[in-house]
């Protein structure tokens, strides 16, 4: 991360200074600044909201029920987590939100459920089977409709918008399935499991 | 597609009645559990502010330089020949680092190429195919303070590259 973080900035001014473009690498440079903070408010909103709600249903039991339920996918994926953890509350949530593309409300869950996992194994500045699983799993995206592109489409004239509604399952399959198919050949190469 | 765009608006305000509503019955404190929820939620967001400072500047200063528009052009060029065509590059590259900047060139490639052309329709399945991999990579670990992100990020691109190549296919297809 220090090194991706640290070359962006660093090939960005070397390149910004050899094509001129220097005066706006520091206009966007503070520009992205502030629309980070203006995200983070935004952001902030949706998460008390949503994080508030899930509470109550977590101490109602239902989060635990429907983690419960799907029980046999997160063993087979996260062999790793056990049972009991939230984490696996966790990321039950956050994967069923993410199907639903309610990204905002995938987020706090994704975030509690990173807490859990590393809860689960102290050694800190590492990141964990489970970790690298989860997020690469998250990557894949699992968003079933993309409601937001269908809206676009719509609204620059498409006449079919929710046309790609079919097309876009069967990649998102395709690239979870992807990301499946490395997160079990890694645990095989690693565990034999 | 009108039952989508129901159900995609009513399945929040129907979640959030039956959460309330279910913990109502059982006598539940359910305003003081809100309050709790929410103030680890701002706490959260207030954790993972400066990561996200960090991050967008850094994609930012990238941008405004020109080197993501010439990486997309060296990779554009790399690409005539194949399927795969050139407009389609900047997309599915910034698409990995930031979602909002995908959507203003998805707009353009619509406005341009109309939404219904091949372009815009395997942009289309391309961006609800795949997702933010620095932006989430870093939003997630930083919040647990994790540095060594190990084979997080080589698994992350396989499933990207599946999910682009798999989405300039079917728009062939369909």
């Amino acid at each position: 991360m220090n090194y991706l973080w640290g070359g962006m900035i660093v090939i960005g001014v070397v390149y910004g200074a050899l094509t001129g473009n220097l005066g706006a690498v520091t206009d966007q440079a503070l520009a992205s600044a502030k629309e980070a903070i203006s995200l983070c408010i935004t952001m902030a909103g949706a998460m008390a909201f949503w994080v508030g709600i899930m509470r109550i249903a977590e101490r109602a039991g239902m989060i635990e029920r429907i983690a419960h339920r799907m029980n046999p996918l997160l063993q087979f994926l996260f062999p790793s987590v056990p049972r009991d953890s939230d984490a696996r509350t966790h990321i039950a949530t956050n994967m069923v939100a993410n199907m639903l593309g309610l990204g905002w409300a995938a987020t706090p869950a994704g975030l509690s459920a990173m807490k859990e996992l590393k809860k689960l194994d102290a050694r800190s500045g590492r990141a964990t089977d489970a970790m690298c699983d989860f997020l690469i799993l998250n990557i894949s995206s699992l968003q079933l409709i993309p409601v937001n592109i269908i809206a676009y489409r719509g609204e620059y004239g498409s006449v079919r918008p929710a046309a790609i509604v079919g097309p876009a399952m069967i990649a998102t399959l395709v690239s979870t399935g992807a990301a499946v198919i490395f997160i079990k050949l890694r645990q095989f190469v690693a565990h034999g499991n | 597609m009108q039952v989508i765009s129901f159900l995609s608006e009513a399945i929040i305000p129907l979640l959030v009645f039956l959460i309330v509503g279910t913990a109502l019955v059982h006598h539940q404190k359910v305003y003081e559990d809100f309050l709790d929820g929410a103030k680890s939620g701002v706490k959260t967001v207030i954790e993972i502010m400066p990561t996200l400072v960090g991050l967008m500047v850094a994609v930012g200063i990238l941008r405004a330089s020109g080197f993501l528009d010439f990486v997309s052009d060296l990779l554009g060029k790399m690409m005539e020949g194949t399927r795969f065509s050139t407009e389609l590059v900047p997309v599915a590259i910034i698409k990995m680092f930031s979602s909002s900047a995908a959507t203003g060139l998805l707009l353009d490639l619509y406005k341009e190429h109309g939404t219904d052309s091949f372009i815009g329709r395997a942009a289309s399945i391309m961006l609800s195919s795949t997702e933010t991999i620095f932006y989430t990579m870093s939003i997630y670990f930083m919040s647990v303070k994790v540095k060594k992100t190990r084979y997080t990020l080589a698994g992350a691109l396989i499933a990207t590259i599946a999910g682009i190549v798999a989405s300039v296919l079917l728009a062939q297809m369909y």
